[in-house]
């Protein structure tokens, strides 16, 4: 044993090739630490030892070199080694080449570009790049990449440049590379050699010219017009790469230089972007890459991916179109979630152009939708935000909502929030149906959202319609009540949604007559004590509580005060917060008060009235009249007396009135309102202090400010209540948003419901109706599968919409109906043939769902299903008696599952098998080899989970 | 371009890290530990990409594959294709295995540097300049050879080649 430990010590240091014994102790002890706080220690502890070690004078070159890489190591693993730093730049100084790339592999880990030592390389690379060994040269090339900042660009530039004609194709590439990494960092640096790039395109490696491909998509990425000269140019080497002309060492799993392709179409695609023109030159070979690319490897399928790409960036041309609708049909279609990943990608270009494709592929974009591969399921939704309008919102909307509240990535579950609201205030057939969407959006990801869309909501449960129905709104409302009610049961809620929530319970919530107020100010209560931490909450509280009272009080009913409302006002008036402070008193103050007076301070569902003002202020006339009797001089405006009459104030009503009438002159008024003038810009100011310390755009309705002054100027406050308002009305200027949420799209869930109707019908007469007829043509996997394609078909038609799916019957029947013949016709050992090819595109979700680990338990149970599907219609058509798949049909299912179970397990190895099969080979007499290297792995403790002595076994055969 | 080359353990430890964009090291821990957690929750079966936005910016993918007891993973920007980053990875796992004879944890481990020197013939500055794994292998070796020839004396024991050979 112990001998086996040092033997596998040795076997680690000789494939290191240079490492010491402390080295392999460290990454041993480091391997077995227990705990994160262990493995602190040991590296703190390793730190120390180098941080003596390089110190210590006359260090031998290669012990520094070893010192830097544990460095390096310690580093990587998230502990500081600036220490170091230095003596990696003098390695890099070192004329022997291991050390010097050594050195400049450990400066290009540490440093940024914008350290203070980068200076100190600058000399070195620039004395690197002129030396005679190629190797250097790529090392100092390799360096300037990660190392030159904008400032130093200028003292290595014309070595470089002068390196785009090195003799060895190896540094003509990274000289080309490092062109472009200046250009990413300054873009004017190295403006005036954007003609070396075009000169390279030409050179006679295609190595190089490939690396052109990426300085040069950068540079049409930002200005294509310049470039669409090398439209012709770039069309004819993709041609010639398509054709095969480059040598085979290009060639990667059978296609020729698959990496310069893709690049090359993602150029095509930017420069034919809505140029009819250069979009005609690459018709021809796009056609030729469709139909040359195998799709069976990986890359092919890459490259098969950007020619769709291509094809939906370009002006299109129906016919290269169609080819790229069959591409993304094949990637949907796929059983490889990464292929249906690619394809639900491209359907969400290719729908830009034409909006229908995506109907033939509803299913398979549903399939996706309930993958259990979250990527795929994201991918899918952002399709989905894509093709939303108003007939499908509801389904797409209620998706996302469902799918948000499962997940805890907030960046995420922000993002889908704010696209949840956009499309709900975008397409939202009903307000009903937008109140609850809101309400759930909120209480799922309420501190994610925008406040904005709070007072959105706010104003359209004020608002209503914005149509002569006042029961609508009022039944609106009353809705909105029960729900919040209801909704203030859960134990958290975020603090936006409770704003909402107590202004909508102190403005409706005794409106219908449903609940008491004492019920209502109890609840309200109830969130200011829960929240007490949160003032903006509270002051929306305790307002609400004011309104209520005061409508109560209006109405001339007598309202009890509560023991907790009194708790809570008491706490209130002594609290720190002076907002808060002055909404409790002018609590107070209001509840002395006659009713006719609260009445007119505090209307009753007058949050948008719209307000006239009359800023000639008429109520005081007579108190002026007074004052001028008792010999006080008249109030001359500003204007006059300065004597610019032409300017226009609001002074006198006269010419206020004359104002009106003539043109945008107005606008001066709004601006000029606020001057001190008379007794009136006290109140307003006051006023407006106290409208809550949100930000100013929010707006909240703030009836409930302007009470205390209410006592002494009783007449004033209508008008100041009308001037609040204006401008609240001036502020939420929405308008817009109105229209759409207009009713013509009400009858959407019909469209659901009549299909659901459809789909249930089905299985409980066996006769072809011709709904069924629709929907087996509609896709041959929607009529194999019973139970799940009605569900599906539900989802379907209200995803895309009834009216889409009868144009399907129309668009789809070609060739499913080619695929129905065969499998009504064929008998049961056949039908594991038409099996296999309905099986990739059929993965029931719910199975996956269950957990079953093993590929072949999923294909084994799903055949079954399959096959059931199959004979169900067949039978049915025959006239027998239609859903009774019987005992035979589950005997043939199993046979069949035995069959099936072989094809997926050569598919999903295959693409890989066949490549490395030379590895394979080669590997096999290895194991011994590899046997050893785990139990020296497994000693040094880094691979405890490592059954397999071969880590890569599983990918290389 | 490619943001980051990863090599992350199932223990989630970094094995190689490679950024394309300078990270200080308290970000090159936060980028690991966030993969780390993105790519250990994923099932089997389900495909090779996640979304990245939320560390490396809007619009960065994450390709991985789970070899074993690694994760290597690729993080890129909207310039590249997925499909053809599996491949990259394929490549880079193919030059490894190459250049190792079998390739095993503690390879990556202990010759890290190495792995650098394959990736810098792979990729230079996020874009990806070489994909055919045995020209990568070429230039690997002359480098290699030369510093073997450079070198003065090499550390590798003798004796472990002598114990082969019996």
């Amino acid at each position: 044993m112990e001998q086996l430990k040092s033997f596998g010590r040795e076997l680690a240091m000789g494939s290191q090739g240079g490492s010491s014994k402390e080295f392999l102790d460290l990454v041993k002890s480091i391997g077995e630490a227990r705990s994160k706080s262990e493995e602190d220690r040991i590296i703190l502890r390793e730190l120390e030892t180098l941080r003596r070690r390089l110190s210590e004078p006359d260090i031998p070159r290669r012990k520094m070199k070893e010192y830097l890489l544990r460095l390096a190591y310690a580093e990587m693993l998230g502990h500081d080694a600036s220490f170091g730093y230095i003596h990696a730049v003098k390695m890099a100084h070192d004329d022997n080449i291991l050390l010097k790339r050594t050195g400049y592999l450990t400066v290009a880990l540490f440093l940024d570009e914008g350290h203070d030592l980068i200076i100190l390389i600058v000399n070195t690379i620039q004395k690197d790049l002129r030396s005679d060994n190629y190797l250097v040269v790529s090392a100092a090339l390799v360096a300037v990449c990660k190392l030159i900042s904008e400032e130093t660009i200028p003292a290595v530039l014309p070595q470089v440049v002068e390196l785009l004609g090195h003799p060895k194709e190896a540094v003509r590439k990274k000289a080309v590379m490092a062109l472009h990494r200046f250009y990413q960092r300054s873009p004017s640096s190295v403006s005036h050699l954007v003609s070396n790039f075009r000169k390279r395109l030409c050179d006679n490696d295609p190595g190089v010219m490939g690396a052109t491909l990426c300085p040069l998509f950068d540079l049409i990425l930002e200005d294509a017009n310049s470039y669409k000269d090398l439209v012709v140019s770039l069309v004819s080497i993709l041609k010639q790469i398509a054709e095969k002309r480059l040598p085979t060492t290009y060639d990667y799993h059978h296609m020729p230089a698959p990496f310069i392709q893709i690049k090359l179409l993602k150029i095509l695609a930017l420069l034919g972007s809505g140029d009819k023109q250069a979009s005609s030159h690459m018709y021809t070979v796009l056609t030729e890459i469709f139909r040359k690319c195998e799709s069976s490897s990986n890359i092919g399928n890459a490259i098969i991916y950007e020619c769709v790409c291509c094809v939906s960036s370009i002006y299109p041309n129906s016919k290269v179109l169609d080819a790229a609708i069959e591409a993304t049909s094949k990637f949907l279609k796929s059983e490889s979630h990464n292929l249906k990943y690619m394809g639900i990608d491209a359907l969400g270009r290719l729908i830009r152009i034409n909006p229908d494709i995506a109907e033939e592929h509803q299913l398979a974009v549903i399939d996706c939708l309930e993958d259990p591969d979250d990527t795929l399921k994201r991918k899918t939704f952002e399709l989905l935000y894509k093709m939303t309008k108003s007939t499908n919102v509801e389904v797409i909307v209620d998706r996302m909502i469902d799918y948000m509240i499962n997940i805890t990535d907030s960046h995420y579950k922000t993002e889908i929030a704010s696209r949840c609201v956009e499309l709900a205030e975008q397409f939202a057939p009903s307000n009903q149906w937008f109140i609850q969407t809101m309400n759930k959006v909120f209480e799922h990801a309420g501190d994610l959202v925008n406040p904005r869309v709070a007072h959105n909501l706010m104003r359209l449960i004020a608002e209503g319609f914005g149509e002569d129905d006042e029961g609508a709104d009022t039944q609106l409302r009353s809705s909105a009540v029960d729900s919040y009610l209801r909704i203030l049961g859960e134990p958290k809620l975020p603090s936006l949604f409770l704003q909402v929530i107590c202004w909508v319970l102190g403005e409706y919530g005794t409106a219908d007559g449903k609940y008491s107020a004492s019920y209502i100010i109890g609840k309200l209560c109830d969130v200011a004590e829960a929240h007490s931490s949160d003032d903006t909450v509270k002051a929306y509280a305790v307002s609400a509580i004011m309104k209520i009272f005061s409508f109560e009080l209006a109405a001339g009913r007598k309202v009890e005060m509560l023991p907790e409302c009194q708790t809570l006002i008491d706490e209130v008036l002594a609290s720190h917060s002076t907002d808060l402070q002055q909404r409790a008193y002018e609590f107070q103050a209001l509840l002395g008060l006659s009713p006719q007076v609260i009445e007119n301070v505090m209307p009753p569902d007058a949050s948008c009235e719209d307000i006239e003002i009359d800023k000639s202020l008429p109520f005081l006339s007579n108190y002026i009249n007074q004052a001028i009797e008792n010999g006080a001089r008249p109030y001359v405006s500003e204007s006059e007396r300065s004597g610019t009459a032409s300017t226009i104030t609001v002074a006198s009503a006269s010419q206020y009135q004359h104002d009106t009438s003539s043109v945008h002159s107005l606008k001066f008024e709004a601006y000029e309102l606020p001057k001190p003038r008379g007794p009136a810009p006290s109140i307003q100011s006051s006023s407006m202090s106290s409208l809550p310390t949100i930000s100013s755009d929010l707006v909240p309705v703030s009836d409930a400010t302007y009470t205390t002054r209410e006592e002494q100027q009783n007449p004033k406050v209508q008008t100041l209540a009308d001037q609040i308002s204006a401008e609240i009305g001036v502020r939420l200027r929405l308008d817009g948003v109105q229209k759409k949420w207009g009713r013509q799209t009400y009858s959407s869930p019909s469209a659901p419901s009549t299909s659901s109707s459809s789909s249930t019908q089905k299985p409980s007469n066996g006769m072809v109706t011709s709904e069924t007829i629709r929907e087996s043509t509609l896709d041959s996997r929607k009529q194999q599968i019973p139970e799940v394609s009605a569900e599906k078909q539900r989802l379907a038609a209200s995803l895309f919409g009834k009216k889409a799916v009868e144009k399907k019957t129309q668009a789809g029947t070609r060739r499913p109906v080619k695929e129905i013949q065969p499998a009504v016709a064929t008998s049961a050992p056949e039908a594991p043939k038409e099996d296999k090819v309905i099986a990739p595109a059929a993965p029931p979700p719910d199975l996956l769902d269950l957990g079953e680990p093993s590929e072949t338990a999923t294909q084994t149970i799903d055949p079954f299903k399959q096959l059931e599907g199959l004979l169900g219609p067949g039978a049915g058509s025959d006239g027998a008696s239609g859903p009774g798949p019987s005992v035979s049909d589950v005997a043939t299912a199993d046979l069949m599952s035995m069959v099936t179970d072989m094809p997926p397990i050569i598919d999903s190895k295959s693409s890989d098998k066949g490549v490395i099969s030379s590895t394979v080979a080669k590997k096999g007499p290895n194991v011994k080899d590899a046997l050893q290297k785990d139990a020296t792995a497994r000693q040094v403790g880094v691979t405890p989970t490592g059954n397999n002595p071969n880590l890569f076994k599983d990918l290389l055969g | 371009m490619i943001r980051a080359v990863m090599v992350i353990s199932t223990q989630g430890k970094p094995r190689l890290l490679k950024f394309y964009q300078f990270q200080p090291p308290e970000k090159q821990q936060e980028i690991v530990r966030y993969v780390y957690g993105a790519l250990s929750g994923r099932p089997d079966n389900v495909s090779n990409f996640v979304d990245a936005d939320s560390i490396f910016g809007p619009g960065t993918r994450l390709v991985y594959k789970h070899m074993a007891t690694l994760y290597i993973v690729f993080a890129f920007d909207s310039s590249e294709n997925e499909l053809a980053m599996l491949d990259l990875i394929q490549v880079f796992v193919q030059t490894l295995d190459k250049c190792f004879k079998n390739v095993c944890e503690l390879d990556i481990i202990f010759n890290f540097n190495k792995l650098h020197t394959v990736l810098d013939e792979m990729i230079l500055g996020g874009q990806v300049i070489e994909t055919n794994s045995d020209q990568i292998l070429k230039h690997v070796d002359d480098i290699a050879r030369i510093e073997k020839s450079s070198s003065t004396k090499s550390l590798m024991p003798k004796s472990i080649s002598a114990r082969f050979g019996q």
